[in-house]
């Protein structure tokens, strides 16, 4: 049995069709990612499996229990579970990075200070980052932020990651980084791991398996293998960076 | 044309009563966890910045405030008391004015502005940023976490604040009224405390102020949980965090007036100033 799955699931936001329909199962273990054009749902997505969305039709399932029309207090015990790294990281600014890691500690366990020191050292160590604990979140780079952020998101242990465009932003040098990172984690903490991302060299290096959202629906499923041969003329445009007639039809003078 | 204004005014009426209905949930909430989270130890560490930032740091705008107020009013009322000759009985108004109007109302006012400008711009900053999704997604709720620590402070600090103002706004007042108009200092005070302000009036002053500091704490918050997206989303939520705050004061204020005035008189009677 998957460890996430979604069963037909539709969101809309006012009169935009976000999903339509979506049928994943997300085996534990893999490492699963999602690739899709902006403002395809990719996001949308990884926030249903944390209940930070609610479907209008359909249900999300984890670990055999159904989600998505659970209380926000019956969350929490879920959510502890995730470790989510937000886009552009969403760490506390007002904290400095010490604080920011230790939040989930602090406010979940009754570790007393020492112990939860050692662990914040432990978990930035992971990320390569244990000179920035006493830095302020604005004083660190792009890079560096998602990275602290990533040392938050596993201070609990968390049985899944989710990665949101975990590269975007970033310089090509930053995003090897950082894909090494999610391919470090999985192999060292054997977490499920789910990334959304519009970087297919990205996709590549950390996929078992890789889906494509299109218009609401999965358009692809398969290994990284798979969609490079993808006869899909949609897929391989996306895989391939080309831009289609569609795309490009707002670019053409009146006259084309 | 009729049929779009008609579907206009229909689709605006729906979204302030889903928008009230949001609000409502979000008091709800917030009460709940007060109560709730007051049983755990852990929670009372996030009570002192917030005091440090509504009250402390709130001090000398409504000091300055409060004290302006009562010299003004000082000024402005000396001279028509002087032609009737009731020039000594300036302080039973200006104390009275403070107590139970001005000084409540201003602070409140003021705070509104600094403190609820300030609630609403930092949550709606955090919101913007996915900072209040990420402590969602840890397994906290952020009505704890941020919500009822600023409900709180705000609760509880607006009537010291009120009293204070009230206290600087009296200052204010004699230290015109005084050593400059020369209004003999027994009979400012004694006029004061004779037919002007009692215990009923100052602890109505501070009463208010408690409901005050509750609707800017839940307006604010809840302006700053649900912003817009960017910067202009950020500074709307603000302005409006303003403006709703101060109608609810007003709303408040007026209530309270109606409420008060007739349990005093039905328990005191009428007591005239002037008597």
């Amino acid at each position: 049995m998957s460890l996430i799955e979604f069963r037909n699931v539709h969101k809309r936001f006012g009169r935009q069709v976000v999903l339509n329909g979506v049928d994943l199962g997300i085996n534990e273990g893999e490492s699963l990612v999602i690739i899709g054009a902006s403002g395809s749902g990719k996001s949308v997505m990884l926030k249903h499996m944390v209940g930070l969305l609610q479907p209008d039709e359909g249900e999300v399932w984890f670990d055999g229990k159904r989600i998505d029309q659970l209380a926000e207090r019956k969350l929490m015990d879920v959510r502890v579970q995730f470790g989510f790294l937000f886009q552009m990281g969403a760490l506390f600014d007002s904290m400095n990075v010490e604080d920011n890691v230790a939040f989930p500690l602090v406010e979940h366990t009754s570790k007393p200070k020492a112990e939860v020191s050692k662990i914040v050292d432990q978990k930035l160590g992971m990320v390569g980052l244990p000179e920035v604990r006493k830095k302020m979140p604005a004083e660190l780079s792009g890079g560096q932020r998602k990275r602290v952020a990533l040392a938050r998101a596993i201070a609990l242990d968390p049985r899944v990651i989710l990665y949101d465009e975990p590269t975007t932003g970033l310089d090509p040098i930053r995003s090897d980084v950082i894909n090494e990172l999610i391919l470090k984690l999985q192999r060292e903490l054997k977490v499920t791991s789910v990334v959304v991302t519009h970087d297919m060299q990205s996709a590549f290096k950390v996929a078992d398996r890789i889906v494509m959202l299109h218009e609401g629906k999965l358009m692809f499923d398969g290994t990284p293998e798979q969609i490079r041969t993808s006869e899909n003329p949609v897929v391989k445009r996306f895989v391939q960076g080309e831009a289609g007639d569609e795309e490009l039809a707002g670019l053409r003078g009146p006259s084309a | 044309m009729a049929l779009a204004i008609v579907e206009r005014v229909g689709y605006r009426t729906t979204e302030i009563l889903a928008g009230f209905g949001e609000f409502s949930r979000f008091v709800g909430r917030t009460f709940l966890w007060l109560f709730a989270g007051a049983l755990r130890v852990r929670n009372w560490r996030l009570l002192m910045p917030q005091f440090y930032e509504v009250g402390v740091r709130s001090v000398p705008v409504v000091a300055v405030v409060g004290a302006f107020i009562g010299m003004v009013m000082a000024v402005e009322t000396y001279s028509q008391f002087a032609a009737i000759g009731q020039e000594s009985r300036l302080g039973a108004v200006i104390n009275l004015s403070v107590v139970k109007q001005i000084g409540p109302v201003l602070a409140a006012v003021m705070l509104a502005g600094r403190v609820g400008g300030a609630l609403a711009a930092e949550l709606g900053t955090m919101h913007v940023t996915e900072q209040i999704d990420a402590i969602r997604v840890m397994g906290v709720d952020p009505i704890v976490y941020l919500v009822v620590p600023r409900f709180v402070a705000c609760v509880l600090l607006t009537p010291i604040l009120t009293a204070y103002s009230d206290v600087l706004g009296i200052i204010g007042g004699w230290l015109i009224g005084v050593p400059f108009l020369h209004i003999p200092n027994t009979a400012y005070w004694y006029y004061s405390t004779h037919g002007g302000v009692d215990t009923w009036q100052v602890m109505e002053g501070i009463l208010k102020a408690f409901f005050f500091g509750g609707a800017i704490g839940l307006i604010s918050c809840y302006k700053g949980f649900h912003s817009g997206a960017g910067a202009s989303g950020v500074g709307r939520a603000c302005t409006e965090s303003f403006v709703s705050s101060f109608i609810a004061i007003i709303i408040l204020n007026f209530i309270f007036a109606e409420v008060s005035k007739d349990m005093y008189i039905a328990i005191y009677g009428i007591r005239s100033i002037f008597g």
